[in-house]
């Protein structure tokens, strides 16, 4: 059933990363000794694991291609299981309503510790959503998204500290003043395309980071602001736990809310508007569909979630600092739309509790997290480029009175 | 006679040193289907992304009229999204489809420009924005039975065959309400049948109230259909007339039909 000259390949590849890998694997060097430890077990591990690896992905690229043979004999069209799912309210419904609950109940089910793990997920599940506009609706590389979240931060750090607002108070404010700089790099960035794209957004997203690194009137430059207030509760004292709690519903809150929201516009006439103008500029301003402003609510509606969670970000860490906003922090927001799927929002959201949540319980193996993390992305692009969980176009049922269809 | 829609005056186009459109007029009559031919490279294709505000022409002018309202406007420099606004619509020689949207949504991005549901339309979804987006799904599905795509408007557009893209781009342009549709080759890749089946929507959408400026290779279509043709070689305009003028124009038979004309 296997083919000999597969088997003979996974040898071939086997030796070859057992070669590749030498360098690092095998070769030691003890500085204090002076010695070099060759450890050739390691070799061994290499190379099996290796070819155990490679004759299991072409197993499962040989049962693909047979499947896909069926499939276009028979002519019966499969939906993925997931979209089955999605599409059908009757499983959809109890969903949402049992990962609602589970939610809800999450912080007296766990401890402390993992409710403010499960924060930061969903705080990147928004993010992830909010760049999903840009990114997976609109079709505009960013790269700088982290900007967006440093201005709503800082907007929470600096006004209470200069003036003492209120959470509640800059919540809005931060999310306006991340869309205001969304249009601000929107505009230079109107004609540019695909990769220069992604260079200017870059430079934008660094420039923010070091304005905030180096002007310390302003920004207290590299030390940060400390001291952040937590948000109130109509002027109740909390618990460290309770607030952490009240933190945790807030965020759900937001989540649900940019669920709500990103759906509505993805399945509106901007979202439309959006759609067609990743899919092509010319034909899109051909049918009438102004670039410039499309454009400019896409940035300034992807750059508002980013503010928003940046004041969260800032409440719940009570401390900002230009450290927090590298380009590290953009990539793997980028990380989470591609990875969970472009333009899809049960993909992003996946994509965000997987790439979040998994460093966090793999703590035993933190020295190999970024090797997984390569790994892990390199085999989704080779498998499934379309992310996770790929979007669904949506489909019309029509029912004109003087036609009916089928 | 009816009165001019599209009045073109000298119109010229420079790329670097070299004059892809020179001083060409042309002009359009509201209810007529005229087409504009020449060889290959002839800058009939640049002409109509002038029109179109694709290119922003060198010298010239533009005027586009509006037949019911009357008012005149001068598209030299306009975005390409104002002048679909105003009411001139396009398909392109290479189908420009939104390729991963289904047919349907193709045609409803053609509505864009005749709606204005915005961010907060689209949250609230408010009676008024309910009933826009019921009125392009109706117009829309309308568009697709006059285009003969009714049975596939969930498909993806670029699963289409090759005429139902073009017939689908036809929809699309459609879709914005033009009072002036330019048809760029649309029956480039056709075959006889496909053609015929193209040369009765076009005469449809004529007789809908919808003046067509068409660019076409296929000289039989080309005659059939049109009432007045222009002929372009070398960017400038060498001919213009009825189908019989032209076809017996010497200056048209050396640069462009050859001998086959009486065929």
């Amino acid at each position: 059933m296997f083919p000999l000259k597969e088997l003979k390949r996974s040898l071939l590849i086997s030796l070859w990363f057992a070669f590749l890998t030498f360098p690092i694997m095998v070769i030691k060097v003890d500085p204090i000794d002076r010695i070099v430890i060759w450890r050739w077990d390691n070799m061994a591990f290499v190379a099996i694991g290796s070819f155990v690896l490679s004759i299991l992905i072409k197993v499962w690229i040989l049962r693909k291609e047979r499947r896909n043979l069926r499939k276009s004999t028979n002519r019966d069209i499969t939906e993925p299981f997931v979209q089955r799912i999605l599409r059908e309210p009757r499983f959809l419904y109890p969903l949402c309503l049992g990962v609602l609950t589970f939610a809800l109940l999450f912080p007296s089910l766990f401890s402390t510790y993992q409710t403010n793990i499960m924060i930061t997920a969903l705080m990147y599940v928004v993010l992830g959503l909010g760049l999903n506009i840009v990114v997976g609706v609109a079709g505009l590389l960013d790269l700088g998204y982290v900007a967006f979240y440093a201005v709503g931060a800082y907007s929470y750090a600096l006004l209470n500290m200069h003036f003492g607002l209120g959470f509640w108070t800059v919540l809005p404010i931060g999310g306006l003043l991340a869309a205001l700089f969304g249009i601000l790099l929107g505009f230079p960035v109107l004609r540019l395309r695909g990769d220069y794209l992604a260079i200017v957004t870059l430079g934008f997203g660094e420039i923010i980071r070091l304005v905030l690194e180096n002007w310390s009137a302003f920004s207290n430059g590299p030390s940060g602001i400390s001291n952040i207030p937590r948000p109130s509760f109509f002027g109740m004292e909390m618990t460290f736990e309770g607030q952490i709690h009240y933190i945790y519903y807030l965020v759900v809150a937001l989540v649900i809310f940019t669920i709500f929201v990103v759906n509505r516009l993805q399945n509106s006439r901007l979202g439309r508007a959006w759609l067609a103008l990743r899919e092509d500029e010319i034909a899109c301003q051909a049918m009438g569909i102004d670039k410039t402003k499309t454009k400019l609510i896409a940035f300034s509606l992807g750059a508002f979630w980013a503010g928003l969670v940046g004041v969260f970000f800032a409440t719940k860490t009570t401390f900002v600092s230009p450290a927090s906003f590298s380009f590290l922090e953009s990539a793997i927001i980028l990380s989470i739309v591609v990875l969970g799927g472009m333009g899809s929002i049960v993909g992003v959201i996946f994509g965000a509790l997987i790439l979040i949540l998994m460093p966090e319980y793999l703590r035993s193996l933190s020295e190999y997290r970024m090797l997984a993390f390569g790994g892990i992305l390199v085999a989704m692009m080779i498998f499934k480029p379309q992310g996770i969980i790929s979007n669904v176009r949506r489909s019309y049922k029509i029912k004109n009175k003087s036609t009916i269809s089928e | 006679m009816s009165e001019e829609i599209l009045r073109v005056t000298g119109l010229t186009k420079n790329f670097g040193g070299i004059k892809a459109i020179d001083n060409v007029d042309l002009d359009i009559r509201s209810g007529e289907i005229v087409a504009l031919i020449g060889p290959n490279g002839a800058g009939k294709t640049t002409f109509f992304n002038c029109l179109t505000g694709i290119y922003t022409p060198s010298s010239g002018d533009i005027h586009l009229r509006n037949p019911e309202s009357g008012k005149e406007t001068r598209l030299n420099g306009m975005k390409p999204n104002k002048i679909t606004k105003i009411g001139m619509a396009r398909t392109f020689q290479n189908i420009r489809l939104f390729p991963t949207m289904s047919v349907l949504e193709n045609v409803m991005i053609g509505r864009h420009c005749r709606t204005k549901a915005l961010i907060l339309g689209a949250i609230f979804r408010d009676a008024a924005t309910r009933r826009e987006e019921e009125e392009i799904l109706e117009t829309s599905y309308d568009l697709l039975k006059i285009v003969g795509l009714k049975h596939q408007v969930n498909e993806e557009a670029r699963n289409l065959p090759y005429g139902a893209q073009r017939r689908l781009e036809i929809g699309r342009a459609l879709a914005t309400e033009p009072f002036l549709l330019l048809l760029d080759e649309p029956a480039a890749g056709m075959n006889p049948q496909e053609t015929e089946e193209l040369v009765t929507l076009i005469r449809k959408i004529c007789k809908e109230g919808h003046s067509i400026l068409l660019i076409e290779h296929d000289m039989k279509l080309v005659m059939t259909l049109s009432d007045r043709i222009f002929v372009m070689d070398y960017g400038k305009k060498i001919a213009q007339g009825t189908p019989e003028e032209v076809r017996s124009n010497p200056a048209v038979i050396k640069a462009y039909l050859g001998e086959d004309v009486d065929a």
